[in-house]
C-alpha cells in the first residue's frame, strides 16, 4: 500500500519509538501535521517558538537516554530552530530536527518562507540531509536516528520538502543501517589501555578529570568505581556534574573559571592527569600554555578523535567509547594490582585538604539581603540533592552549578558549551515530560527567563509542574560583573529597567507566582512550592537577590588555573602555595 | 609545512561543501583543491594543498574524517608522491615572439592547443613548481590569461588509495 511522504515521516518516529515531538506548524509542514492528527503512537508538543521545541527536545533528551525530536516549517521557522540546534552542537546532545522547505521546484527561486536550511545548519549540525526523493525518506530517517545517537551524539537535520511529503509510496523501514563512511569507535586499544595503567601506577600526585563526554556516554558508574579504586581526587566539568557523586569525599568540586579553589590547583598541579571524556576548552584549562607550565602526563579517553590533541598535546591518548574504554581500564588495574604509591598519593591528598580548608564557596550570610548561593543550598536541601535542575546562562548558571551538590548524571542540564540564554525553561519543560515524577527545577535570572517567557504557555498546555527559581538582581549579572572587574564599573546596558511585575506575569499565564524578598522567606517559600499542595503547578519564584553578589572564585582571561580571583575572606591566598618538591613519598 | 591530503568521499550533493565549509570555519588553509568522480561513481576523490603545523594538519585529517561522507583520508606527505597540475596559458604570439613562444612550450614539453594569428594557447602539466617556472620564464607581459587546475596527488609504487 502506498502512503504519503507525510505518513511516511510520522511511521518513521513511531519505528524509532519517539515518545515526543516538539514543534510548531506552518506551510511547509502541514502534510506532516495532518498526518501527526491522524495518529496517536506520539505526541506533539506545541511551544510558542522554534528556538525552545529545539531546547525541549534537547532537554528531553539530555534528562533520559533518548533522541530528542522538533519539528520546524520552512525559513524563519528553520531560522528560530538554528540557536538551538548549535546550542545542542556544542554539548553533543543526539537531536533529529525535522524542517520543512518549500517543493523541489521551488528550491533556489527566493520562494516564500525559502531558506536554505542545510546551507544554514552545516557548520552546527553532525550530519543534514535534504531529502529529494521520497524513495529517500525512511533510510534517511534510520540513519539520521543512528548517526545522532552514536560515536560523538549530535543533532542531525532532515529538511524535507513539501512536496516529498505530498507524494506516495510504499513504506518500508530499515531494520538496521550501515554507513561505509561512519564508523564510530567503541572498544579503546587495549595496548594504550595497558600503557594508562602504567602511567597511573607511576603517579605521584594523580587527578581524574571527568567532562560531558562521561554524561552522554553513560559512564557515570565506571567513573566512580575508578575513583573508588585508587582512591582518586576527581572533578566534574560543567557538563560533567553529577558524574562522580557531588557529596561523594574524593568529588574536589567543579574546575574552570568558576571552579573551586582545589579542583583548579589540583588540575594544575598534578602529575598524571586521566581526562574523560572532557575537551580542555578555553573556560576548562585557561590558556594551554600556562597549564602545562607545570609539568604533568595526561591521559585523554574520549569517543572523538579530533578532541585529542586540540587544544592540549597528551601523552597517552585513547579514542573510544568511554564506558567500554573504563571497563577495561579498571579489569586491567584490578587484574594487575596497579595503583598509585600509596605514601605519594596520602602526601597528595593532605595537600588537597590544606587547599579545601579554607572553602573557596564560602560566601557572607545575609539576614538583610538574599544572597543568591543560599537560595541554591535551600533548593538542594529541599529537594534533597534529587532534583533535576535546568539553568539559563549567566551567574545564577554558575551559583547552580557550585552550590547544588549533583548526584548522578543527567541531573543537571545547561548550556555549557554554546551559552544559549533562554534555555532553561523550555530544557525543564522537556525534562519535565522525560521526568514526569521527578522534581524538576529552573534556576534562572530575570535577563534569561525573558528570552523564552513565553513557554510559560506551553508548560501550562501541557501540564508541567516544573518550579522556576528566578535569581532577580536586576542586572544581567555576569557582564556586570565583568564590568566591575574590567571595565572601571561602567556598568553599560546591563541594567534591566522596566522589569515586569513577575509574579502577575506567572499568574496571567495561569500558574503561581511568589516574589520573595526576605532571606528568612527562601527556605517556607521553596518548601511550598515543592510541597504538596502546589505539586501540580508550574510555580515561579522571583527572588530579590544581592545586587552586587559576585561568583567566585574567578579566574580571568589569559590567566592560569593557579591565578584565580578569590572571595573576600581567601584574599590572603593569591599567591598560590605549591611545593613543587614536596616529598610525595619513596617512590623506588 | 604544505601538506596534499588525498580524501575519497561520497558522491554526494553539498559533500563539497562541507568540507570548504569546514576550512573556512576552522580557520585552515586551502591552498588548492580539485575534486572528480573516481572509476566508482559512487565516490569522489578530492586533493586538498594546505599548510599548517603537525598540530594543525593533524586537526584538519581529523576533522575530515569526522565529517559522515568523508571514506577517507590520506597526507600523501608521508610517503613518497607523485603530484601534477594541469595550466592552460594564453599568450600573445606575433613577430619574433611567436617562434621564441613555441620553443619555451617544446622545451617545457608544453603543447599548443589552439592558435589565433596573435595568441598560443599552451597546454601545460607538471609539478606545481614547473607551472610557476614557464611563467617566470616567459616575458610577462605577453601573458594574456591562466588558468590552473591546482594539484592531483597519487602515492608512488604500490601504495594505493581504496575503499
Amino acid at each position: 500500500m502506498e502512503i504519503s511522504g507525510a505518513e511516511i515521516v510520522t511511521r518513521c518516529l513511531q519505528e524509532e519509538g519517539v515518545e515526543f515531538v516538539f514543534g510548531y506548524p506552518g506551510g511547509a509542514v502541514l502534510e506532516i501535521y495532518d498526518a501527526i492528527f491522524k495518529q496517536e503512537v506520539f505526541k506533539h508538543v506545541l511551544v510558542r517558538h522554534e528556538q525552545a521545541a529545539v531546547h525541549a527536545a534537547d532537554a528531553y533528551s539530555r534528562s533520559s537516554n533518548k533522541v530528542g525530536v522538533a519539528l520546524v516549517t520552512s525559513g524563519p521557522g528553520a531560522t528560530n530552530a538554528l540557536t538551538g540546534i548549535a546550542t545542542a552542537y556544542m554539548d553533543s546532545i543526539p537531536l533529529v530536527v525535522i524542517s520543512g522547505q518549500v517543493g523541489t521546484n521551488a528550491i533556489g527561486l527566493d520562494a516564500f518562507q525559502e531558506v536554505d536550511m542545510v546551507g544554514c545548519s552545516r557548520p552546527i549540525v553532525k550530519h543534514n540531509f535534504l531529502v529529494k526523493d521520497i524513495r529517500d525518506l525512511a533510510t534517511t530517517f534510520k540513519k539520521a536516528f543512528h548517526i545522532a545517537a552514536t560515536g560523538r551524539p549530535g543533532p542531525v537535520v532532515i529538511d524535507i520538502p513539501k512536496d516529498v511529503t505530498m507524494n506516495k509510496t510504499t513504506f518500508s523501514y530499515p531494520s538496521s543501517v550501515s554507513i561505509r563512511s561512519y564508523n564510530p569507535p567503541t572498544k579503546g586499544h587495549p595496548g594504550q589501555i595497558k600503557k594508562a595503567a602504567n602511567l597511573i601506577a607511576e603517579a605521584k600526585r594523580p587527578f581524574l578529570y571527568v567532562g560531558g563526554g562521561a554524561i552522554q556516554g553513560g559512564a557515570g558508574k565506571e567513573v566512580t568505581d575508578l575513583a573508588n579504586l585508587l582512591n582518586l581526587p576527581t572533578t566534574n566539568t560543567l557538563m560533567g556534574l553529577g558524574a562522580l557523586d557531588g557529596t561523594h569525599p574524593n568529588f574536589v568540586g567543579m574546575l574552570g573559571m568558576h571552579g573551586t579553589y582545589e579542583a583548579n590547583l589540583a588540575m594544575q598541579y598534578c602529575d598524571v592527569l586521566i581526562a574523560v571524556g572532557a575537551r580542555f576548552d578555553d573556560r576548562v584549562i585557561s590558556v594551554p600554555s600556562q597549564f602545562l607550565a607545570s609539568p604533568k602526563k595526561i591521559i585523554h579517553i574520549d569517543v572523538d578523535p579530533s578532541s585529542i590533541a586540540k587544544r592540549v598535546k597528551v601523552d597517552i591518548p585513547i579514542v573510544g567509547d568511554v564506558k567500554h574504554v573504563l571497563t577495561d581500564l579498571l579489569a586491567q588495574l584490578r587484574e594487575s594490582g596497579q595503583k598509585p604509591n600509596a605514601e605519594a598519593l596520602a602526601n597528595w591528598w593532605q595537600q588537597i585538604n590544606e587547599w579545601r580548608k579554607p572553602n573557596s564557596l564560602l560566601y557572607t550570610p545575609s539576614t538583610e539581603v538574599i544572597k543568591p548561593q543560599h537560595v541554591i543550598e535551600t533548593l538542594w536541601k529541599v529537594t534533597n540533592g534529587e532534583a533535576i535542575v535546568t539553568s539559563d546562562v549567566g551567574q545564577h548558571q554558575m551559583w547552580a552549578a557550585q552550590y547544588y551538590k549533583f548526584r548522578r548524571p543527567k541531573q543537571w542540564i545547561n548550556s555549557g558549551g554554546l551559552g544559549t540564554m533562554g534555555f532553561g525553561l523550555p530544557a525543564a519543560m522537556g525534562a519535565q515530560l522525560a521526568n514526569p515524577d521527578a522534581q524538576v527545577a529552573c534556576v534562572t535570572g530575570e535577563g534569561s527567563i525573558q528570552m523564552n517567557i513565553q513557554e510559560l504557555s506551553t508548560c501550562k498546555q501541557y501540564h508541567t509542574p516544573v518550579k522556576v527559581l528566578s535569581l532577580n538582581n536586576r542586572y544581567l549579572g555576569m557582564v556586570r560583573q565583568w564590568q566591575e572587574f574590567f571595565y572601571g564599573t561602567r556598568y553599560s546596558e546591563s541594567y534591566m529597567d522596566a522589569l515586569p511585575d513577575f509574579v502577575k506575569v506567572a499568574e496571567a499565564y495561569g500558574h503561581v507566582g511568589f516574589k520573595v524578598e526576605n532571606p528568612a522567606d527562601v527556605e517556607p517559600v521553596l518548601k511550598e512550592a515543592f510541597g504538596p499542595s502546589l505539586k501540580e503547578r508550574l510555580v515561579f519564584i522571583d527572588f530579590r537577590t544581592d545586587q552586587t553578589e559576585n561568583v567566585f572564585p574567578m579566574i580571568q582571561n589569559g590567566r592560569g588555573l593557579n591565578q584565580m580571583d578569590l572571595p573576600p575572606h581567601m584574599r590572603d591566598y593569591q599567591q598560590v602555595p605549591f611545593e613543587n618538591n614536596r616529598d610525595y613519598g619513596n617512590l623506588s | 609545512m604544505r601538506h596534499i591530503l588525498s580524501t575519497l568521499l561520497e558522491n554526494e550533493a553539498g559533500a563539497l561543501s562541507r568540507v570548504t565549509g569546514l576550512f573556512s570555519a576552522r580557520g585552515y588553509n586551502i591552498d588548492s583543491l580539485t575534486v572528480q568522480t573516481t572509476e566508482d561513481p559512487t565516490l569522489s576523490r578530492m586533493t586538498i594543498v594546505t599548510h599548517g603545523s603537525d598540530e594543525v594538519i593533524e586537526q584538519i585529517t581529523k576533522q575530515l574524517n569526522k565529517l559522515i561522507e568523508v571514506v577517507k583520508v590520506i597526507d600523501l606527505n608521508e610517503s613518497e608522491h607523485i603530484e601534477r597540475e594541469l595550466m592552460l596559458i594564453k599568450v600573445r604570439a606575433t613577430g619574433k615572439e611567436r617562434e621564441e613562444m613555441k620553443r619555451m612550450a617544446d622545451i617545457f614539453r608544453g603543447r599548443i592547443i589552439d592558435v589565433t594569428e596573435k595568441t598560443y594557447t599552451i597546454e601545460l602539466t607538471g609539478p606545481g613548481e614547473k607551472l610557476d617556472a614557464f611563467i617566470k620564464a616567459i616575458d610577462s607581459t605577453v601573458i594574456l590569461e591562466t588558468v590552473r587546475t591546482g594539484a592531483s596527488g597519487i602515492g608512488r609504487g604500490e601504495r594505493i588509495l581504496k575503499i
